[in-house]
């Protein structure tokens, strides 16, 4: 599929209108759209302030074929996260990136995707629901990825997000009960992002089998795009999940290349693999 | 009367629906351990009104771990002090601290759930040390996660694990203490939750660990206070004091007391005092106070003692503190030396140099007569001083 095949942003789209009722935000409306016309999603992560070049980083991987881009805003306490976005997460961090410098730098990235944002909720509690909110509407960014707060904490921020037009993106994992599942589904906005195994992020030799099944049990219970993150390292991977899925997410495997030294055009490399990956199948 | 007659109704009752003490507390874990922690919780309800449970876990802490421990009225400290210093033993327990209390409810309970595998976090290592102990007792595997810095300073206790069967990992991410052993074994558990149990040895961590824990530690309180009634001829004591790391030995003392008229005070190390300098934040899986920066990045705590180097607190302290009805002070680390030797020099009790922490505070209030001649004072000795020797001759040169 050619890029010139593919509708350009909605910039207008919102969360809420005034009558209540919930209309698809910008993220899930462009993801939407792209899966209308039978495109699987590639969602790359790249560890906000990691490295000066860390926007050439986030251009290249939209130029090699992103469909939205996870900027990782780093916290110094990472329990979701293995030892590849730790060490990127403190390496961003020492260089002395702040979650409200990055926020505040996505102004400027001038992309033509939406951007989510993912961090951890102390972040955004030490910031403000209110606060974090509007600012991320402000800067452009679409959507939020808290992976320390379920579903049954997520409500104060969840508004605040709602009704700034943030779209708060809920994980739902392996050991998540039907019921719990569908209450996810329903509150999560944008996408839902299934985890592929029960474990933290970083490269797996194997697509887990608990990948398929979640992919498949959340294409059940909802009809927003799912998106399988955690432990999808490759373009081979990626493929064999978007047989089930949306789409992916891949973070440890472009950030290690970024930890290496590959710069821009290796993240964009990467990205484009995972691209003709998924569209081959 | 046994700990397990029917405690009157007491302040430090169930948290809410949502494991809230007020606004702190709750449960912010990843998605997969949501599960695990609705299990435990419920499984922790279970056997807790399970006469069965009760009498098995009150038979290990009676031959097993030594219970109940004595309290012991410090007649040289008193006098030099002019204050009267009961002591409640805790250092006389098994392993040699309050820990055992927490990890033998933790690990039958594991045992009831299935899991044959714990891991746990450790700082000073007196909570991997019991750990292991009970994984050992009852025949369960043990892994236990400890900052490179605590493996340094508590070199002997990562043997004592090692003997006992357990696996230490050394965790070399952020500042190597106890705040990142935590990560690293909250990481562990988001991997292992079908068969592991994670066995978090502080009031600390996503509902129902802060009240399961401070449950499994009541008996501390219960003991003492009984026993004070009988030294004080049926009276409480005027204060009440603990150390506090996440607080597990002083909730459990204070769980004792929270219905007398004893003033209940909580001893931090100054550089991990996140009840004087922290602020409300979401970390470990609660909402408490925490050391951090205005982004919301947490601080490194600093402390001799490796059990109170955490830049965070219990949920149901900061609760305490909250509506007044105990109160925190921080010492720093050469009171802490001085108040080691003090008590080792009077009583010959060589004290935890956490536990030291409260004696430090004792000295300090005593001296400047924030307490008043007279006063009767119950003092938890959380752990016995033993695997700080070293440290503390290093220290002193
Ligand atoms: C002897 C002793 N006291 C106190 C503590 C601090 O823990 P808590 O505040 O949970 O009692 C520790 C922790 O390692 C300890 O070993």
């Amino acid at each position: 599929m050619s890029a010139s095949a593919i509708p350009p942003l909605d910039r207008s789209a919102r969360g809420n209108t005034d009558a209540g009722e919930t209309v698809p935000g910008k993220l899930e409306a462009h993801l939407r759209s792209r899966r209308a016309q039978g495109r699987k999603l590639v969602v790359p992560y790249v560890t906000g302030g990691l490295g000066e070049d860390w926007l050439d980083v986030v251009r290249a991987v939209v130029a090699a074929g992103a469909d939205a881009v996870e900027i990782g805003l780093p916290f110094s306490d990472p329990v979701m996260d293995g030892p590849t976005i730790q060490e990127a997460s403190q390496r961003a961090l020492e260089a002395g990136a702040t979650p409200q410098g990055i926020v505040a730098a996505l102004r400027s990235a001038d992309v033509d995707v939406p951007i989510a944002v993912m961090t951890y909720y102390n972040i955004v509690a030490r910031t403000g629901h209110r606060r974090m909110a509007s600012e991320l509407a402000r800067c452009g960014v679409s959507a939020a990825i808290l992976p320390d707060l379920p579903v049954d904490e997520a409500g104060p921020w969840a508004e605040a997000a709602d009704e700034a037009g943030v779209e708060t993106v809920m994980l739902a994992a392996p050991t998540t009960p039907d019921d719990r599942l569908e209450v996810i589904c329903r509150r999560s906005r944008g996408f839902v992002y299934a985890v592929g195994l029960l474990g933290v992020t970083g490269e797996r030799r194997e697509l887990a089998a608990s990948a398929v099944a979640i992919a498949a049990r959340c294409k059940r219970a909802t009809d927003l795009p799912v998106l399988v993150g955690v432990g999808v390292s490759n373009a081979v991977q990626a493929r064999e999940i978007c047989a089930v899925a949306d789409g992916v997410v891949v973070g440890s495997a472009l950030v290690r290349r970024l930890l290496e030294g590959a710069g821009p055009d290796g993240a964009g490399e990467l990205v484009a693999e995972l691209r003709a990956g998924v569209d081959e199948g | 009367m046994s700990v397990h007659d029917e405690v009157p109704a007491t302040s430090m009752g169930r948290p809410g629906g949502d494991g809230r003490f007020g606004e702190y507390g709750g449960r912010f874990v990843p998605e997969s351990l949501v599960p695990a922690c609705v299990e435990l919780a419920d499984a922790f309800e279970s056997a807790w009104s399970d006469p069965a449970f009760r009498a098995r876990l009150d038979g290990l802490l009676g031959s097993y771990a030594g219970r109940p421990t004595p309290v012991t009225e410090c007649l040289r400290l008193s006098r030099r002090l002019g204050v009267r210093v009961l002591l409640k033993r805790e250092d006389l327990a098994h392993t040699g601290s309050h820990k055992i209390n927490n990890v033998l409810g933790q690990a039958l309970l594991a045992e009831r759930m299935g899991k044959r595998r714990l891991v746990a976090e450790t700082g000073a290592g007196q909570h991997g040390v019991a750990s292991a102990t009970a994984a050992a007792l009852l025949g369960l595997e043990c892994v236990v996660y400890m900052g490179a810095v605590d493996v340094q300073r508590q070199a002997l206790n990562v043997f004592r694990m090692e003997l006992l069967g357990a696996e230490v990992r050394t965790v070399r991410s952020g500042s190597r203490t106890l705040k990142d052993a935590v990560n690293d074994a909250l990481r562990d558990w988001v991997a292992s939750v079908e068969t592991t149990h994670y066995c978090l040895g502080s009031v600390m961590g996503p509902h129902p660990y802060p009240y399961m824990v401070r449950q499994f530690q009541r008996v501390v309180g219960e003991e003492a206070r009984e026993q004070c009634r009988v030294l004080l001829g049926g009276d409480d004591p005027d204060v009440v004091v603990a150390c506090v790391g996440g607080g597990s030995n002083a909730a459990g003392t204070f769980a004792g007391f929270v219905d007398t008229r004893a003033e209940l005070v909580g001893v931090e190390a100054a550089g991990g005092a996140a009840l004087g300098n922290g602020l409300p934040g979401v970390v470990h899986g609660m909402r408490s106070l925490f050391l951090q920066d205005e982004a919301g990045q947490i601080l490194e705590a600093h402390s001799i003692s490796a059990g109170l180097d955490y830049p965070g607190i219990g949920p149901e302290h900061a609760h305490l503190a909250a509506i007044g009805r105990a109160r925190y002070h921080a010492v720093g680390d050469s009171e802490v030396l001085d108040a080691f030797r003090l008590l080792a020099e009077t009583e010959g009790i060589i004290p935890a140099l956490e536990a030291a922490h409260a004696v430090a505070w004792l000295v300090r209030a005593a001296g400047s007569g924030e307490l008043t001649p007279g006063t009767t004072v119950l003092l938890t000795m959380s752990g016995r001083g033993d695997k700080d020797v070293q440290q503390v001759k290093e220290m002193l040169g």
